[in-house]
């Protein structure tokens, strides 16, 4: 029952994302710096840390799967690591944005946060098509999961390697948020709060709505027996579903129409 | 396991698939960028990047063709019906997979040194350590990815796509800690700091794959 | 003084800030609202085929199926 907590999510993540963007725009100080430009920092930044925080839930997730099997937590991996991987294209795009903004170019390669981020995404971008490429769904979820722990254990070592290869370099031009001020930082948290309820949401969301999909085919086929199945075959997909009853033969099916 | 490694060093040997064309890739590169920098030498970052990029390459065609033999000729089946650990497998491949970088570097290092001559002279035994350091981690984590691309459709696609930007770390690593080797006025030592980022990630990969390697190979 | 170094940049005017500002925080809008539509069609194509399964578990089950099925269908769309 995957949409159990999702009217106390949804309405949470409403609160908090309203109560955020407030103190975005009304309570949190100019930028002595930037200026205005700077509001952007309040959503690429916590869409940035959720998603490398996602991709972490997924290896986790994943490990899960590989030791008890059951694919609901691959499913529960699979949209961790899919959501996340949108939030982190939003984190490039509004990093892209940003960036424009305050040094007139769409990227900067001396930044070591946006390299590594940009690395692991494009690690994180390949599972989906490897997934695509399995075709035996218990396989599919093993490979996937055997994927997401080795990428998982490569998001910290990767920012570690970045982040020291630039440091004497060339300055740090995203300076750490341990000096932010009080205001500043109080609007950051309650953003990355708000961001990160967002992606709790939608998450559930997603695995409602897989399940939902999941829970109408196992109907269709009951109701329906085995010929409706034959017309209509599950075609290849990059994506897990769980169904209830899913192994239940044939004549277990039709006996429990009558 | 040393049954296995033997077996896979003999194939090898007898076939010749995969070490000459690394090799080979690796020297017409390196003549490439001779031409293409239109340089008679490179020395620091740029010896150290075009060094190591190279060799990431080169390994990654060896990476590619680690299991396809034990893939279409059905040798994992015979494999997994002997009673033997199956990490052991991994170990092996691993293993093989090292030794073809290490005969690789054997071609590649003197040609490098040939053709884009940078001076590199009494710095050789820190270079060795340092390129050892990175292989390992190249070996943990091709082989991995290797076992993980051979078994589905794109399988000359998925290898590099899913092992190029693991390896980014390595290839960091090395050339960070191999730049000041090929500098000319001060042939320094390696930090010490890659030398721990490259032993960290062979340390963590090499236990991940290790981990993990049982869980490709079930069916 | 712990605002964040951004290299030598000056600040840009507000008017032109502002449409950076909004382009970023549009990106968020955007990417919301394009889930709120994707899933929006997978429920109408849940709704569909539901409405298939009620039609097929209808006819075969003759009179007293039709009886509560119809009953049920409009209750059901009042919630929409």
């Amino acid at each position: 029952m995957y949409g159990k907590g999702l009217r106390l999510l949804s309405i949470s993540t409403v609160a908090a994302m309203a109560l955020a963007l407030s103190l975005v725009f009304f309570y949190a100080p100019l930028d002595a710096d930037q200026g205005f430009l700077q509001k952007i920092f309040y959503i690429h930044v916590p869409m940035a840390i959720v998603a490398l925080c996602g991709f972490i839930i997924g290896a986790l997730l994943a490990i899960a799967h590989l030791r008890t099997r059951d694919p609901r937590w691959d499913m529960r991996s699979y949209v961790a690591i899919h959501m996340s991987l949108i939030f982190a294209v939003g984190a490039l795009i509004t990093g892209s944005i940003w960036a424009k903004g305050s040094w007139g170019h769409w990227w900067e390669w001396s930044e070591p946060t946006l390299v590594s981020f940009l690395i692991v995404f494009l690690l994180y971008a390949t599972y989906q098509p490897l997934r695509f490429a399995i075709e035996d769904p218990e396989r599919q979820a093993r490979y996937a999961s055997v994927f997401a722990v080795t990428a998982g254990a490569f998001v910290p070592l990767n920012f570690m390697a970045v982040r020291l290869s630039t440091a004497y370099v060339h300055p740090r031009v995203l300076g750490s948020t341990s000096n932010l001020p009080g205001p500043m930082a109080l609007t950051f948290l309650v953003s990355l709060g708000a961001i990160g309820l967002l992606y709790a949401t939608l998450c559930k969301y997603e695995l409602t709505a897989k399940h939902t999909r999941a829970q109408l085919r196992a109907l269709r086929r009951r109701l329906l027996g085995e010929g409706q199945d034959a017309t209509k075959p599950r075609s290849r997909s990059a994506a897990p579903s769980v169904a209830p009853g899913a192994t239940m033969s044939a004549q277990a099916a039709s006996r429990s129409v009558l | 396991m040393g049954a296995l490694l033997r077996k896979e060093l003999l194939v090898e040997l007898r076939t010749l698939e995969s070490v000459p064309a690394m090799s080979l890739f690796a020297v017409t590169t390196f003549v490439v960028f001779h031409f293409a920098l239109n340089r008679n030498s490179v020395e620091g970052d740029l010896a150290a990047g075009i060094l190591w990029v190279t060799l990431l390459f080169a390994a990654i065609l060896g990476v590619n063709r680690l299991f396809v033999a034990d893939a279409d000729q059905g040798g994992f089946d015979g494999f997994l019906l002997a009673p033997v650990d199956r990490s052991s497998l991994l170990v092996a491949k691993a293993l093989t997979l090292l030794a073809y970088l290490v005969v690789l570097e054997l071609v590649a290092v003197p040609a490098f040194a040939l053709l884009l001559g940078p001076p590199f002279g009494n710095a050789l035994p820190d270079l060795i350590g340092v390129l050892a350091l990175g292989d390992i981690g190249v070996a943990a984590v091709g082989t991995l990815v290797a076992a993980l691309a051979v078994r589905t459709r794109a399988r000359d696609l998925l290898g590099p796509l899913l092992g190029l930007p693991l390896l980014v770390p390595i290839v960091i690593g090395g050339a960070r800690a191999s730049a000041p080797l090929f500098a000319v006025a001060h042939a320094g030592a390696p930090a010490a700091r890659w030398l721990l980022t490259l032993g960290l990630y062979d340390l963590v990969f090499g236990l991940i794959a290790y981990a993990l390697f049982d869980f490709l190979l079930e069916d | 003084m712990g605002a964040i170094v951004l290299g030598d940049a000056p600040a840009l005017p507000l008017h032109e800030a502002g449409k950076y500002v909004a382009a970023a925080y549009i990106v968020l809008f955007a990417l919301v609202l394009i889930y709120v539509a994707i899933m929006a069609i997978r429920l109408s194509r849940i709704e569909r085929e539901l409405g298939e399964l009620l039609e097929g578990v209808e006819r075969p089950a003759g009179e007293p199926a039709a009886g509560e099925a119809p009953t049920q269908a409009p209750r059901e769309s009042t919630l929409a």
